[in-house]
């Protein structure tokens, strides 16, 4: 069992994730280019990038959704290609995508995902109670989802992801959508989580906002490389001196927030801020 | 918790919100039931005056019963992946895929569901049946095995439509496969007419076709004097065996969908 001890010495040493060489290629076209990336745990971690940066695909691979064409990463002290099923008890996910189904009611989408994370029956009230509470949600628990505004989804989805009590986050454009007031509310609830529980999150975002609101460390993907990893702060200064994230973002992804993406990648982007909206 | 044990938890988990969800939106049974009446009454009332149909010791009613029973599981199941195709342009499949749970869960407790839609036709059938008098079977442990089989046919052509969903993706496609799919697998079978009124290629084709074992034990276990060709042990082998490399198959692909 080498792996479970050099797993656990990991851990011990505080890195949430660990990326070597990390690299998807999708036929000749390299989406995700020998990343080497390390998010200790505790802090906010953003993943920026223009669309077709390889944000999706990193964290695909990260949640253990998509393996690796090369290279290899560890996330929770357990290696993405190896031990899978290990990652996947240990991480909670928020897919850009609606991931919520409307045809359940709040509370029944709680509990479908406290079975499948075998969460014993006993704790499983209790649990999905707290969790409807912490995300201010009780009121409408037995409403159909489908009913629930943008927001209000959102939070059932943080609600679903923090009950298994994940050491880490996943986040794909958490806030996509969203009208401001909503978004403050997902923000104020993503602190929560990281602060009260000690959850590590790893999140993409669009919205420099965002950034300054809630990251404390941010990476900026381009073409598939790490073109950047550090604070705000000290990104801001290497850039100039009055740079906002806007301009750190614009410096590093070598142009504008528009290039690239496919049109696939805008179809479900728009499906997604409409279902959402 | 023990690992046999945890995939049934986890298929129970995923069959119950479907259930659920069938429940809430019965539309789709209602609909469901109209076809059956057609062919039993229209289609069925005119073949019973065609003396050609060798049907054995039973009339030709009787005989197209269990063959409209089986077409009835087939035609909804065959359509069971579109949800799939949902699911995953949603984001639903991703945060299930992201979940501690076997994949052959996820797709076990799906067939789990789409054989308790199978029941709900197998009621409707019944009362159509009853209703124009056919002789059936009334026995508990026949109407049992006609409902173990109706789950087992339903839970067979549910998984092989997920097949089919995980490898083309998108709904149209999707619904283009269907329909090319099911005629096909209908009339290459013995629901309507009996295997031995077959030119020998079609036979070869009906003898591979999973439906004909289905419709085959729902023959026996249905209709009073209702005989079968391959005996129930053979019927219900081969349709278990069908689904577990069906199963294995699905679990396999399932990941490939949010690719």
């Amino acid at each position: 069992m080498i792996h479970a001890e050099s797993a656990e010495q990991h851990a011990a040493g505080g890195l949430a994730i660990e990326t070597f060489h990390l690299t998807r290629r999708f036929g000749a076209f390299t989406a995700v280019d020998r990343v080497n990336l390390v998010v200790p745990y505790g802090g906010i971690f953003g993943l920026l990038g223009p669309n077709g940066a390889g944000k999706s695909t990193l964290i695909k691979m990260l949640t253990t959704l998509m393996k690796p064409s090369d290279g290899t990463a560890r996330v929770a002290g357990f290696d993405i290609v190896q031990a899978p099923a290990e990652i996947r008890k240990r991480i909670g996910y928020v897919p850009q995508l609606l991931s919520a189904d409307g045809a359940l009611t709040g509370i029944e989408n709680l509990t479908l995902s406290a079975r499948l994370y075998s969460i014993p029956r006993a704790e499983l009230k209790p649990r999905v109670a707290e969790a409807l509470r912490y995300m201010g949600l009780t009121d409408s628990a037995r409403l159909l989802v489908k009913k629930y505004s943008g927001g209000m989804i959102r939070r059932l989805e943080l609600a679903q992801a923090m009950l298994h009590r994940p050491a880490i986050l996943f986040l794909d454009e958490p806030t996509i959508g969203l009208d401001p007031v909503a978004c403050m509310s997902v923000w104020d609830r993503l602190r929560a989580l990281n602060q009260e529980h000690g959850m590590t999150i790893l999140m993409t975002t669009h919205v420099m906002d965002e950034v300054d609101e809630l990251c404390d460390t941010v990476a900026i993907l381009h073409e598939g490389r790490l073109a950047a990893c550090a604070s705000p702060a000290q990104l801001k200064h290497a850039v100039g001196d009055d740079a906002t994230m806007t301009d750190v973002f614009a410096y590093f992804s070598g142009g504008s927030i528009e290039d690239g993406g496919g049109y696939r990648e805008v179809r479900q982007t728009r499906m997604t801020a409409k279902r959402l909206g | 918790m023990i690992a046999p044990l945890d995939f049934l938890a986890k298929s129970l988990a995923i069959a119950q919100v479907e259930l659920r969800k069938l429940l809430r939106d019965p539309t789709e049974l209602v609909s469901r039931a109209v076809q059956p009446v057609l062919w039993l009454a229209v289609f069925g009332q005119v073949f019973s005056k065609v003396r050609g149909i060798p049907t054995g010791n039973i009339g030709y009613l009787a005989f197209l019963t269990p063959g409209i029973l089986a077409q009835s599981v087939l035609f909804a199941a065959i359509f069971y992946g579109i949800a799939v195709i949902w699911e995953r342009d949603l984001g639903v499949i991703h945060k299930l895929l992201v979940s501690p749970s076997p994949r052959g869960a996820l797709v076990f407790g799906k067939a789990i569901a789409a054989g308790f839609r199978g029941l709900l036709q197998a009621v409707i059938i019944y009362v159509i049946a009853f209703a124009m008098h056919i002789p059936l079977r009334t026995e508990p442990a026949a109407v049992f095995g006609v409902l173990a089989a109706v789950v087992l046919g339903a839970a067979v052509f549910s998984t092989f439509s997920l097949i089919i969903a995980c490898i083309v993706k998108t709904r149209e496609r999707f619904m283009g496969v269907g329909q090319l799919l099911t005629m096909p697998l209908f009339f290459a079978s013995n629901a309507i007419y009996p295997l031995s009124l077959m030119p020998e290629w079609l036979r070869a084709v009906a003898r591979a076709n999973p439906l004909t074992y289905l419709v085959d034990a729902l023959r026996m276990l249905m209709i009073e004097g209702g005989q079968g060709a391959h005996g129930l042990v053979m019927n219900f082998t081969v349709l278990g065996a069908v689904f577990v490399v069906f199963v294995v198959v699905a679990a396999r692909l399932y990941p490939t969908l949010i690719e």
